[in-house]
This record gives C-alpha cells, structure tokens and sequence, in this order.
C-alpha cells in the first residue's frame, strides 16, 4: 500500500474501506483485552472459529477481537452486528448456540442477557445496560468497533482526519491555541494545562524536541491507559503526531511498562501501520512534517512514571529523579525541551482537533473540561473501566455507573488517585469530580483508579498499605523519602499490629511534613497523603486502634480473634476439615470450638462457614468468649436443625 | 547463556548506550534471569561500567540476578486485590510453597513475586502462574490451584 | 560572567551566574549544612539538609541550595523553624543507621536532634554517594556504584575492579562520613582474595 500524500487520498482511502463493507454483514466482536483473556476469552474466540467452521459459515462471519468495553465485570463480552446483541460473561459451551441461534436464527439467547437488577428487565444492546447508559465514552467508544490491529478499522472511523487537518490545514499556532482554548488538563498526574506545557517547548530556541507518550500506568489498581493502548492504540498515535507537529519535535517515544506485553505488541504494530500509509516518517501526508515513533519499554519501577525518572530511564539508566529546578518541557530528555503527557492526555487531542474546542469544553465543569476514564474496582458490583464527563459526583458513579456496593454492605470510602491520592468519606459522595475539587478534599485526580471500600476495610490499614508500597517503589536517592516515608510504614505496622502508642501520630504528621515539603520527587512528597486524608476523615479508627488496640473493620489480623458461636455451629465440619493450621476442635455432630493458642488467623473458617450458619465470628478488642464445656457440644440430632 | 547470543541481542540494538535496558530486558526473557558473565559482556561491548549495570539490574523489578523457580507465581497486591483479601492470598502461598516474596525454593519449582496490578480487579484477589491468571480465590482454593503444578 | 544581586538572610550579596545558592552564600561566609555536597561533583540533592526557604516574586519555597542556582532578585533564608525542624528530623532519621558518625554529630548538637528518636538500624552508610560519585566523576573508575532501591539500596565494590585499581587509590576513604565505606571495600577485598568469581548477586 502506498503513502498518503493528502487529504483527498485519506478521505478516498476511508470509502473504499466503507464501500467494501456491508451494514447487513454479520460480525461478531469479542472483548480480546489483557483483562478478558483473564475471563477465558481466548478459549471464547478458539470455540467461536471452530463453531463457525463446523457450521460451515466461516466466510459469512467476521469475526473481531477488540479491545477492552470497560464492563469487565461481565467479561467476556460479545456484541453481534448488525443488530447490536450484547451476551456477557460468555463461555465456550455457548458458541454452538450462540452461532445455531442467533447468527442463523437472529433469535436472542436470552440466558446470556444483561438482567437490570432493579427491573429485572432483559436488556439486548450494550449501550442500554445502565453502566454504559450513564457514561459518556468519547475516548473509549471506539475500543468496541475496531480491532486494535487493523488500521482499516481506525481509518473506518474516521482515523487520521485529525492529523491531516491539522498538519495539512491548520498552522502550529492554530493547533496550539485550539488545545489551548479547550483547556486539556494532563490526564495522568497533576492536571497540568497541555496547551501551557506544549506552548513552553514550542518557544525555546532549541532545535531538537522530543515528544513522550507516558504509558508506565503504575498506580496499582489502574489500568486505563493499558486499555487505550490495547485497544486503540492509533488514537494515541494521531494525537502524539500532532503534538509533535504543534511543538517541533521530529522524534517520540513511548515509554510503556514491560508488564504489559499485550500493549507493546499493539504499538509496535500501529506504528508500522501507520508508516506505511505515511501516517509517521518522512512528509507525512505529503507535508514537509517528519516525525518517527520509537517503542521504550520500561522495566518495573513505579517511580519511572515520574517525568524526570522516566526520562532518566530513556536515556539506559536508573530511573531516579533529578534535582532540577528546570521544567521539562524546557530542559527534559537529553536535556532537550520535551513534552510529556499521559496516554488518556494525547488520546484526546485527536477529538479536540476534529470537533474543536467548544464542543470539547461543552463537557465537563468551569475548569475541569472533557471526560476521564476510571478504574473503579474494589468493592463494586461494576467492577470495570467507566468514562463519565468530568463534574459528575462520586455519588453518580459509584451507584449508578458502578451499580453500588457488593454483597449488600455499607459504603465507607472511596481512593482515588492512587499512592499520591487519598480516602474521601461518605459525606463528601456528592462531591464532583475534578482535578481542583478533588485536590481540596485532600486527595487527587491522579491518572483515574478509583478503589471504593466498604465497612470490611480498615482505614489505618489501607494508609499503611500505601506507604508499604511507596517504600518499595522509592528510587532511595533522598533522605525523606527512603528513611522517612519507610519510618512512616513502620510506625503504622506498629499501629496495626497493635504496638500503637501514644505520640505515634504526632511522629507521623512530622515525617509526613518533612517528605511534603522537602523530598526530591512528587513520589515522596505526595506520599503522605494516604495517611493525612485517612487521618482527617477516620481519626476514629487510628484510635480505636492505638488506645483500644481494636479494628473496627475487623480486618487487622493482629487485632482480631476467630470464634464460633456454639449457639450457631451446626457441626457441618466444612471448617474443620480446610483448617490448615488444625486449629478447629470437634467432630461430627459435636460443636466445634477453636483452638485460640493454635489459629493463625488465616480466615479460612470464616470463608468456609456456610452462610447460612454464619457461625464464625471475628471480634476486636474483647476477649474471646471461654469456649462452651465439652459436655454441651454435642448436637441432639433434630433439636438445631431446622 | 551462550555469548553469540548475547551479542546478538547487544547488534540489535546498535550497541547503543540508552538501550542497555532493553537490552538487558530482551536477555532476561530470553534466559529468565542475567548471569553475571552476561552482565560483563554488555559492560564490554555497550562500554557502560560495571557497576551502573549492576544498579540497574538491582533497581528495576523485572530482572533478577539469580535462576527462577520453574514456575513463576506472581501475586498481584495492586488496591483492588487487597481491599479483596490478597494479604490471605499471599499467606496461603507463603504456607504452601515454603518461600516469601523475592524467593525461589531450593528445588527449583516455584519463584514467587507480589506485583502491583494484573489490570485484572473485576476478578481479584488474583495470582498468576506461568502467565495464567487464577482469580476470585479464597486460601484454600488458592493451596488447591498450585497443587497442580510440578 | 554576570553578577546577579540577590539577598541571604536579609543581606545584599552579588553572586556569579551559574552558582548555586549553597555555593553564593559560602562565598559571602553564610554556612548552610551539607551531607552529599561537594565542590568538585556535579549537584546531586538527595540528603536534603541543605534546604532553605526561597523567596520570588512573593513567593516562598523550600529548595535544596545545593542545587537551585541563583537569580536576580531571590531571596534566600537559611534558618527558620520550618528549616531546623525539617533539619533536626532528616539527622534523626540518620543518625539511626550511622550513631556515631561525627559530622551528624556535629549538626545534631546545633540542631538539638535526638539520636535515639528512632529505633537504631545501625547499618551506617547514609547514602550521600560521595564516593559513588567521586569514583565515577573524577577518577573515571566507576569501582563503587549503588544497587538496589528504596531502603534497600547499598553501595557496592565491583571485585575485580577493587583488585585492580581501589588498592593504590582509595581516595574516597577520607570522604565518606561514615564507617560505612571502609567496611565494604574490606569485605570486598577479602571476597576477592577467597572467592574470585561469582555467580550472580545473593540478593
Ligand atoms: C511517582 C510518580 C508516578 C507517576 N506515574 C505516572 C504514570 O504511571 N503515568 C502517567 O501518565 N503519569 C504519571 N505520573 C505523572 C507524571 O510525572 C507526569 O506528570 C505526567 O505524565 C504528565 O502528563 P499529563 O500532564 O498528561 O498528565 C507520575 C508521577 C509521579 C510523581
Ligand atoms: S522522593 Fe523518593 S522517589 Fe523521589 S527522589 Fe526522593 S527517594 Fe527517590
Ligand atoms: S488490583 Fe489486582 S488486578 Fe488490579
């Protein structure tokens, strides 16, 4: 296939691509993300082909592996066009029906439909099931369409308009001022203004700029950008392209974790794609613009997200932070001008460029445009990856998007912002959703993971969670972040396992000023964060567990005891038999007691414990009831049982 | 690790300085782990010293500087996972295999390794086996799963 | 070179451009504490202890001097309470792995720092790198280097090299303000002389 040399041949180029295709074909896509190949897709798409082969229909069905849809609760997904059939949570054994039914018969298979827990309503299209009815997916749409390695599927859709406009019509300064003009905060961190960021390198007198895209994705309990990149890859692309044409860099890369293989493979094969048609390389759609990709996979280090470590790390070193008093987009890689931004960031620019910058600020609040995509997981029903308008309530998308609390339980709190971010309570749900509004409520944007906690989650304990991950991800270079933060996860161990004494808070918020105010990195100086908001908003817990030395969450292992209630235990011996440490004393028929100087307190009884008995409890802060005599544990047969 | 290799992987790269990490990351999935003799060969040809190679292999977490277990269990301790109970998870493991995190056992079976997110929460608490994932598991069933592998 | 005007502690001083603010206010013999400083290696910022409070424009920041170069108009403070508090923990949280160490000594005595604040974890090297550093930026050796990260992080001799070349020179010795330093390369060297090579590291 040739190179493009104009906007004519790209838009001639997007109708034959239309024209070959049939809206009365029968596709089915599969959900083929990192994610869902975790549900068994993989095992889904072998059984869909040999299906379709067996019924002899291979030639009359497409078949298309798409990237993530979000609801990965549910995964694997199929949608079947042209009607537009959603089936989740779909297995191999129901491809041969699926394909006898629905492909042939156009009849719905309603087992595999979406039930409205409210209505108990059978819904059949993907767009109507309340999760994706309250979002807003102008970034993630496309990740249903197109498979993310068929560049076909991205030009389909409309793919590389934007550059071409942008680079054929449009000056640097115009591109510039539109991103400007849609106030595009940076999607990864601090909410950075892009035009501001962009506008800085475009002006230095150097000639060599470069353009990165940050894909180190190292919040753990995010996978947002894993997902953009899997899934549409060329999208991230177009808008790192134009970028670099709006600020003068001939050269970019992505610096993409090496955990996420799947990723990798999905660039590397865009941007081949993409040079063939002279999307990248030299005079690019017959401009005078060149501008080449490169692939930079980093190798396992959370601090490498941070702008200077990553860059440290481009350049084939340890990825520590530099002391520099310099911004990067004036003095970055190479000690170059270079713009750095989040995936979710560049993903957006392509919008900005096709629909301008009015209708992207029409979303969002005063000063907080567009969507954002979260990771909303924890203690979810929705568990998945939502993309609402920005200024939408905590409230909004945790109950309505994200279908509520699991199991029934109380909603405690919600995390966002991941390590540098903080715990916000339920009296502040009605918050709305941005990058100023969420910094005043002492947590932070961040890059999008949103982990909502329920009544089994200790507060003290998540701080302490945190902290034990910073102090692993800390580079070690600085004094407050290395001994510090470290003196921070020891303190609230201590508190955790029930050594809390009084002046430990005291300890924390002085360690916790010194990394605020004097580390070298955002790594340590956000690392307090966790413990502050934890602190401000569930002082009561840090107490309960150093005065008390209770968990009111039941969780802290060290804090809490195991006992069965003999007025409960139907002596189903389920317990009794997991029970690794053998710390269980009865039998058949005789009420089962635990022994307290034996339990490890792994919790197996208590997962075991047929609900309906319910008969393992855990308590805090009291002590264990003696256990009931040997004379009085054996069941009168009928007498408990119902 | 044989050295023709090696220096093959070093040409791929141009012998280029700022690729000595994607160097070193192509020969640790290629040999799942980096010999010390490895380590001196890119020092020679990539002309970097010694000692920088060595922070790097000791600073990133997807190297390792001694031989794995033949199965590689990674626990995912990502926000998700342990709001779900990974900490149990990783308890069961521990109990099971004998080895904390960081480990490899004697015999050579299992190497085991936390890591911060699979991007997989909708199914946690998780773990990964030789890049399988295993999700929504109690401890018990956790011990269960990893008795099948030899 | 031009000279930029700005003030330390109240007083007018001219610096050179390209200075750094700790570099300024030695020339004008204002003494502000430094661990991982050193005259003749590139700014390396990491014991922190060097900070000071940086006005501009009616703005006010913690900065570490060691890096932050100077400019027209700053402002410098080098004592307040903020700075000796920040200080007097960054010598506590020291002084747990290296108690002994005399120039932590010294500033703990000025800076009222208790040594005993936190449990002591006596493994002695703070990490200021200076021999890393020095071995690297002006020998050209590279026989000490760091590994590992976090509060794992040591440093560490490269045997054959301590056999070849730490023998005649072993001019970071008198840089280190620990004991930490000495104690490596002896176990190094006897590493050398019974083991010659290893297999890996046995971390
Ligand atoms: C410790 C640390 C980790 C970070 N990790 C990431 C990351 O994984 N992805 C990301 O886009 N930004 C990350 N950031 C933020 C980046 O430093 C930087 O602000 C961001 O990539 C800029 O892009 P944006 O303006 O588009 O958000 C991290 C920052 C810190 C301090
Ligand atoms: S704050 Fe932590 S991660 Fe950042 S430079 Fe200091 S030690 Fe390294
Ligand atoms: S937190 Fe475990 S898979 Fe995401």
């Amino acid at each position: 296939m040739p190179k493009l040399n104009s906007s004519a041949e790209l838009e001639k180029l997007r109708e034959e691509i239309l024209s070959g295709r049939n809206s009365n074909q029968k596709i089915i896509t599969l959900c083929s993300g990192t994610a869902c190949h975790a549900t068994g897709s993989r095992a889904v798409a072998e059984s869909i082909e040999l299906e379709l082969k067996n019924q002899g229909l291979s030639d009359q069905v497409i078949v298309r592996k798409t990237g993530c849809h979000g609801f990965c609760e549910r995964g694997p997904i199929i949608v079947i066009y042209p009607e537009g059939i959603c089936y989740l949570q779909v297995e191999p054994e129901n491809i041969p029906e699926i394909i006898s039914q629905t492909i042939k018969e156009n009849k719905i298979l309603e087992h595999l439909l979406y039930v409205d827990p409210d209505s108990e309503e059978k819904i059949t299209k993907e767009t109507e099931i309340p999760f994706y009815k309250n979002q807003q997916r102008l970034l993630f749409e496309a990740n249903i369409k197109i498979d993310p390695k068929s560049i076909e599927d991205y030009l389909a859709l409309g793919g590389y308009k934007a550059l071409a406009r942008a680079v054929l019509e449009m000056t640097p300064e115009q591109v510039l001022e539109e991103v400007k003009k849609a106030n595009l905060r940076g999607r990864g961190g601090g909410g950075f203004p892009a035009g501001t960021k962009w506008e800085g390198t475009r002006n230095t007198p150097e000639e060599t700029r470069y353009v990165i895209v940050n894909a180190d994705e190292g919040d753990p309990g995010a996978y947002m950008d894993r997902s953009l990149l899997e899934g549409n890859p060329h999208s991230v692309l177009e808008g790192l392209a134009i970028g670099a044409y709006t600020v003068g860099a001939r050269e970019g890369y992505i610096y993409v974790r090496q955990e996420y293989p799947l990723a990798v493979e999905n660039i590397d094969v865009a941007i081949k794609q993409a040079e063939e048609k002279g999307f990248l390389g030299k005079n690019i759609l017959g401009s005078d613009f060149d501008f080449t990709v490169k692939v930079h996979q980093g190798a396992g280090a959370f601090v490498c997200g941070e702008s200077t470590a990553l860059m440290t790390a481009l350049e084939g070193r340890t990825g520590e932070p530099r002391p520099k008093y310099i911004r990067s987009n004036i003095k970055g890689l190479w000690d170059k001008p270079t713009v750095l931004n989040n995936v979710e960031t560049w993903a957006n620019v392509p919008l900005i460029i096709n629909n301008g910058a009015d209708w992207f600020s029409s979303y969002g609040t005063e000063t907080s445009k567009g969507t954002k995509i979260f990771s909303l997981v924890g203690k979810i029903n929705n568990t998945g990856l939502v993309e609402v308008p920005m200024g939408m309530s905590l409230r909004d998308i945790i109950f309505k998007v994200g279908g509520g609390i699991r199991g029934g339980k109380q909603f405690k709190a919600v995390q966002t912002g991941g390590p540098s971010g903080g715990c916000l309570p339920e009296h502040l749900l009605d918050l709305e959703v941005g990058f100023d509004e969420l910094t005043q409520a002492g947590s932070m944007m961040g890059s999008g993971g949103m982990i909502v906690m329920d009544e089994d989650t200790c507060m003290v304990d998540v701080a302490r969670y945190f902290l034990d991950f910073l102090t692993d991800e800390s580079c070690g270079k600085c004094v407050p972040c290395r001994e510090g933060v470290k003196q921070m996860l020891e303190t609230l161990t201590d508190i955790t396992d029930g050594r809390g004494q009084e002046g430990h808070l005291e300890q924390l918020e002085d360690l916790g000023e010194l990394a605020r105010e004097v580390a070298l990195c955002a790594l340590g100086q956000t690392a307090p964060n966790p413990f502050l908001s934890t602190l401000k908003y569930f002082r009561d817990e840090y107490e309960a567990h150093i005065k008390e030395k209770r968990c009111p969450a039941l969780y802290c292992r060290e804090l809490i005891d195991y006992y069965i209630d003999p007025e409960k235990c139907q002596a189903c011996q389920a317990c009794l038999k997991k029970c690794p440490a053998d710390a269980i004393i009865g039998g058949k028929k005789t009420i089962h007691v635990i022994d307290q100087e034996k339990c490890t307190k792994c919790n197996t009884c208590f997962e075991v414990c047929p609900s309906r008995f319910s008969a393992v409890k855990k308590i805090s802060g009291e002590p264990v009831p003696p256990p009931i005599p040997e004379e009085e544990r054996t069941i009168v047969r009928g007498s408990k049982e119902k | 690790m044989d050295i023709n290799k090696i220096d093959q992987i070093i040409d791929g790269h141009n012998s280029e300085a700022s690729s000595l990490i994607q160097v070193l990351l192509e020969i640790q999935s290629e040999n799942r782990w980096l010999p010390r003799q490895a380590l001196e060969r890119i020092s020679e040809r990539m002309d970097v010293p010694l000692s920088r190679i060595q922070h790097i292999a000791t600073f990133y977490k997807a190297f390792s500087l001694v031989p794995k277990g033949r199965h590689e269990i990674h626990i995912c301790m990502g926000t998700a996972c342990h709001v779900r109970g990974a900490q149990n998870i990783l308890n069961a493991v521990e109990d099971h295999t004998g080895i904390k995190p960081g480990e490899t056992d004697l015999a050579l079976k299992f190497s085991l390794e936390t890591v911060n997110c699979l991007g997989c929460c909708a199914l946690g608490p998780v773990i990964e086996v030789d890049g399988q994932i295993h999700g929504k598991l109690t401890p018990p069933e956790t011990a269960e799963a990893l008795k099948k592998y030899e | 070179m031009s000279k930029i005007l700005m003030k330390i502690d109240g007083k007018e001083i001219e610096a050179e451009e390209g200075m750094t603010v700790l570099e300024a206010a030695r020339t004008v013999g204002v003494n502000i504490p430094s661990l991982c400083h050193h005259d003749k290696l590139e700014p390396y910022g990491a014991c922190r202890i060097c900070t000071v409070e940086a006005q501009k424009n009616g703005r006010s920041r913690l900065v570490v001097s060691c890096v932050y170069p100077v400019e027209k108009n700053l402002e410098i403070t080098t004592r307040s309470e903020t700075i000796d508090r920040a200080r007097r923990t960054i010598l506590e949280l020291l002084l747990s792995h290296a108690p002994d160490s005399e120039p932590l000594r010294i500033l703990a005595a000025e800076y009222g720092a208790d040594k005993n604040r936190f449990e002591k974890e006596p493994s002695f090297c703070i990490h200021c790198g200076l021999c890393v550093r020095y071995c690297a930026e002006i020998k050209g050796l590279h026989a000490v280097g760091f590994i590992n990260r976090g509060s794992k992080r040591e440093i560490n001799f490269v045997p054959e090299l301590v056999a070849a070349e730490c023998w005649s020179c072993k001019e970071c010795f008198p840089l280190c303000p620990t004991s930490a330093l000495q104690a490596a390369y002896v176990f190094t060297a006897a590493q050398v002389s019974e083991i010659p090579v290893f297999e890996g590291d046995t971390d």
